[in-house]
């Protein structure tokens, strides 16, 4: 049943057993370390060069306007034109504020978005590392982002920017119980926290489908609170730039301006990923029950494209919320977290419970 | 228990208007043809101005060089914020008697707030406004305008 | 509270947390200041500095003519250009005891609905854009831009069209100025449904608009809050209805009212008044009678010695307009009294105990335009 084709760990099985043929252990490890690092790094900027130039079309086109259309066809080279301006623009000290704080916060907050990726399943066999604990570890390592904002607003000596750090403070150690509530509903029907291993449990089907209405409801909670959880609108209290002007970020320029630019939507890919990965199979093909024909017909799409197919849909629906919502207050954003979410998801986790303990799930 | 169904009912009520407005929007994310913006300098061949738009004052000249301004000065009386200056010369006529004609009519472009009390005062309809919007220069020296043409005069009409 | 803000920001002493929304902010829609004292996210108070657009205007106005002061006051409120325009001609026909065509009263009656309808559409894109809604203010400016083609149709220029004069109209409207209108009507007709299900019926736009920013009937007077803003909590003070001028006392429409008084109410007024708009603009388009577009004016006004007084509605409450004339041809004293200069000092009453995130909805649904406020 499982798709043998387009498998990456071929691929990456012969890098390995060729360093290895060259060089001990210790120094392949630690050539592997250093390549993966590097892709990595490389996938980072183009991945969030494309999707600032894709949040600029899609919102262009709800908009009725056309979007980046100068530099490149069809504007595609408009955010490295950007990226060349932001990276030649001065990086302005400002005075009287925490200079080491002040220049470490972006890395913080970069750094986050890169080690949650380092677990992202992105294609079979794609996966640089992959823990037995991989939801828990994605978990803890993207909310550390919030250090890196609460550092920036507390070191920029700027007024605007504190209380939008405070104010995501506030926001992200919320809204990290609902994303924990409603991972854990499909930890619970898998039985693994592995994220290999979830995908493979969904081999016969997606938990969205296979789950039920809890694994539904999990799975729109799962959007609001990651929503929330990275900063985006209706839920980015943290800028709010018709209150706040730029919120934690607004002394920042240049290129450090453009790190929290970049992880913003770096966090947003993480986000739309592990929906992806954990309510929608992954990069695990689209197949539904006995319908021999249709599942081989989608096993012949490559896993990466699966992947990349449903996070990019994923990110579109977060995109699509910030495009249309107006923005909350910021004790409407607690009582939305608090009195709804958080409710909702202790009582649909009691029901996963129950439904796996009665073996009523597919 | 009144409490709790106007909990749930807040929140599928909120869920289905939160629903409502995202229809709208990805119904335009659906329909590229409701883009309204104009591509503008791509367009410049087909984009034509409405035939009153007030883009500069000209002074229109006919195919012998002939203008209708007389050098009467009501549009410089009328000019609210001194966009136009007129100077004008006495030359002796025809019939040898001096008379007024316009050396230059120079206009500010800089200065004009189209308010179109000029076009609308001269009572030789000299004045008129021209479709030019492009008015971007490098130095605001070239702002300031010459109406009338070089060597232009003054239209001859029979009188009515 | 006045002890404590002389405490605060006149001796110095303060030790609140106190921040300058603006004179550059996205929120305050052009060069205006608040100085916020906060108190965590709550606003204590609030001083609202004006100044920073100040153009004297109404001395500028003192050395022209009349015809000539028509296009400054296009540069007061210039979201309802028109409508400034028509206040100073209505003030010096009264003066002169000219009786213009009945084609002009309806043309600028037009004109003057055309005008709130942009300037509502912009207000609307503009509020949700301060809420936090942007795609809001590309589909107002979308459907606003069907109605400055109108205009620069008819008068060649978008937004500040000096196109009524003492005496009637600069020229004639353009021979599509109707099919335009009645195609634009259709158009948005078809639109609002949009604005309400996108931001009227939104749950999150309820919870940031009902309750925030309330100001009582009395307190709507008190500062004199006209316009829309003081229709809100109750007052009825439609100029169009009090003292009609134009054309207003040929159509029907009702005064939108709301009693709550809060900033959805506002929002409430402001839509209703839309559709009044729309169906005072059915009524009239087809019945424009024939005629003259302009009265017979000498060609250099002078208006007779004494005081003379004019009232209109604009898009933002009253215009009133006070010239004091000694018989020459430009007023000796003008004295334009703008909506927005008594709209914008009620902020600090209705904001004070709210959130900042409520100070941006809040002045966002008072639609202030500061060149107005400082002329």
């Amino acid at each position: 049943m499982t798709p043998n084709l387009y498998d990456f760990s071929t691929l990456t099985g012969a890098i390995h057993e060729w360093l290895s043929g060259m060089m001990s252990p210790g120094w392949v490890t630690f050539t592997e370390l250093v390549l993966i690092g590097l892709l990595f790094l490389l996938f980072f900027a183009l991945l969030g060069l494309f999707l600032v130039y894709l949040e600029r079309k899609v919102c262009a086109i709800i908009q009725n306007r056309v979007g980046p259309n100068r530099v490149g066809k069809w504007g595609l080279l408009q955010t490295i034109a950007d990226l060349i301006k932001l990276l030649i623009k001065e990086l302005i000290p400002i005075r009287k504020s925490d200079k080491f704080l002040f220049n470490l916060a972006p890395f913080i907050v970069i750094i986050a978005s890169l080690m949650a990726m380092a677990a992202l399943p992105f294609a079979k066999g794609l996966q640089a590392i992959d823990f037995n604990i991989g939801v828990f570890y994605v978990m803890a390592v993207s909310s550390l982002g919030v250090v890196g904002i609460l550092l920036a607003g507390w070191s920029s000596n700027s007024k605007y920017s504190l209380i939008g750090a405070m104010r995501s403070g506030a926001q992200i150690v919320s809204y990290e119980l609902s994303v924990g509530l409603s991972l854990l509903a499909i930890v619970v029907f898998s039985g693994s926290m592995q994220l290999s291993t979830i995908i493979e449990s969904q081999a016969d089907g997606w938990w969205l489908f296979k789950g039920h209405i809890p694994a539904f409801i999990a799975f729109i909670v799962f959007l609001i609170a990651s929503t929330a959880e990275i900063n985006r609108g209706p839920f980015d209290l943290a800028e709010a730039e018709s209150e706040l002007t730029a919120g934690f970020h607004t002394e920042y320029s240049g290129i450090k301006f453009a790190f929290f630019f970049l992880a913003e939507y770096i966090n947003m890919f993480i986000v739309a990923a592990i929906a992806a990965t954990v309510f929608l199979g992954g990069w695990m093909p689209l197949h539904i029950g006995n319908w021999e024909g249709f599942n081989q017909v989608m096993d012949f799409i490559p896993s990466i494209v699966w992947f990349f197919v449903k996070t990019f849909f994923i990110i579109y629906v977060i995109m699509w919320f910030k495009w249309t919502f107006p923005r909350l207050r910021i004790d409407q954003l607690l009582t939305l977290e608090w009195k709804y979410l958080l409710p909702v998801s202790l009582v649909n986790i009691v029901l996963i419970a129950f439904l796996v303990l009665m073996g009523w799930h597919f | 228990m009144n409490s709790i169904s106007k909990y749930f009912k807040d929140m599928f009520g909120g869920i289905s208007s939160l629903w409502a407005g995202m229809r709208v929007t990805g119904k335009y994310f659906v329909s590229p043809r409701a883009i309204v913006t104009q591509q503008y300098p791509e367009n410049r061949a087909t984009l034509k101005m409405e035939e009153r738009f007030k883009g500069e004052i000209i002074m229109p000249h006919d195919e012998n060089n002939l203008h209708a301004c007389t050098g009467c000065g009501i549009c410089e009386m009328n000019c609210p914020n001194g966009s136009i200056e007129i100077i004008t010369n006495r030359v002796p006529n025809a019939e040898g008697k001096m008379e007024r004609i316009i050396d230059k009519h120079i206009y500010h472009l800089s200065m004009c707030t189209f308010c179109g009390l000029c076009v609308k005062t001269c009572p030789s309809d000299a004045l008129a406004f021209g479709q030019k919007f492009e008015h971007a220069v490098f130095d605001r020296s070239k702002l300031t305008k010459v109406l009338n043409q070089p060597g232009s005069s003054l239209r001859k009409e029979a009188k009515k | 509270m006045t002890e404590e803000i002389i405490k605060d920001v006149i001796i110095g002493e303060s030790e609140d947390y106190i921040i300058n929304v603006g004179p550059q902010h996205p929120s305050t829609h052009g060069v205006l200041r608040f100085e916020v004292c906060l108190q965590g996210e709550t606003v204590k108070y609030l001083i609202p500095h004006i100044g920073y657009i100040h153009r004297g205007i109404e001395k500028m106005c003192e050395a022209i003519t009349y015809p000539q002061i028509i296009h400054l006051t296009d540069r007061m409120d210039y979201l309802s250009a028109h409508i400034n325009n028509e206040a100073v001609c209505l003030c010096v026909e009264n003066a002169l005891q000219v009786e213009v065509p009945e084609r002009v009263k309806y043309i600028r009656t037009i004109l003057a609905e055309l005008n709130r309808l942009a300037s509502h559409q912009l207000w609307w894109s503009a509020f949700g854009m301060d809420l936090g809604a942007l795609t809001t203010f590309f589909y107002g400016l979308r459907d606003r831009e069907k109605i400055l083609d109108i205009f620069e149709e008819s008068f060649g220029s978008r937004l500040l069209h000096s196109f009524v004069m003492p005496g009637g109209l600069m020229h004639d409207v353009h021979p599509n100025f109707q099919k335009g209108i009645k195609e634009f009507i259709k158009y948005f007709r078809k639109k609002l449904p949009e604005y309400d299900q996108l931001l009227t019926g939104n749950v999150i736009f309820h919870q940031r608009a009902k309750g925030i920013g309330l100001m009582s009937k009395e307190t709507a007077i008190a500062y004199g809050v006209t316009g829309p803003s003081g229709r809100g909590s109750g007052w009825s003070c439609d100029i169009r209805k009090i003292a009609p001028y134009s054309a207003y006392d040929k159509v029907q429409f009702n005064e939108c009212l709301e009693t709550e008084g809060d900033t959805f109410a506002r929002y409430q007024v402001r839509m209703r008044e839309m559709h009044e708009s729309l169906s005072i603009l059915e009524q009239l388009v087809d019945n424009i009678p024939e005629g003259d577009y302009t009265a017979k004016m000498k060609p250099i006004i002078k208006l007779p010695a004494g005081e003379f007084f004019q009232r209109v509605e604009t898009a933002r409450g009253e215009l009133a307009v006070y010239i004091v004339s000694d018989g020459n041809k430009s007023p000796y004293r003008i004295k334009f009294r703008t909506p927005n200069f008594s709209n914008l000092f009620v902020m600090n009453t209705i904001t004070s105990g709210y959130k900042i995130a409520d100070l941006v909805a809040v002045s966002g649904s008072l639609d202030l335009v500061i060149p107005d406020i400082d002329r």
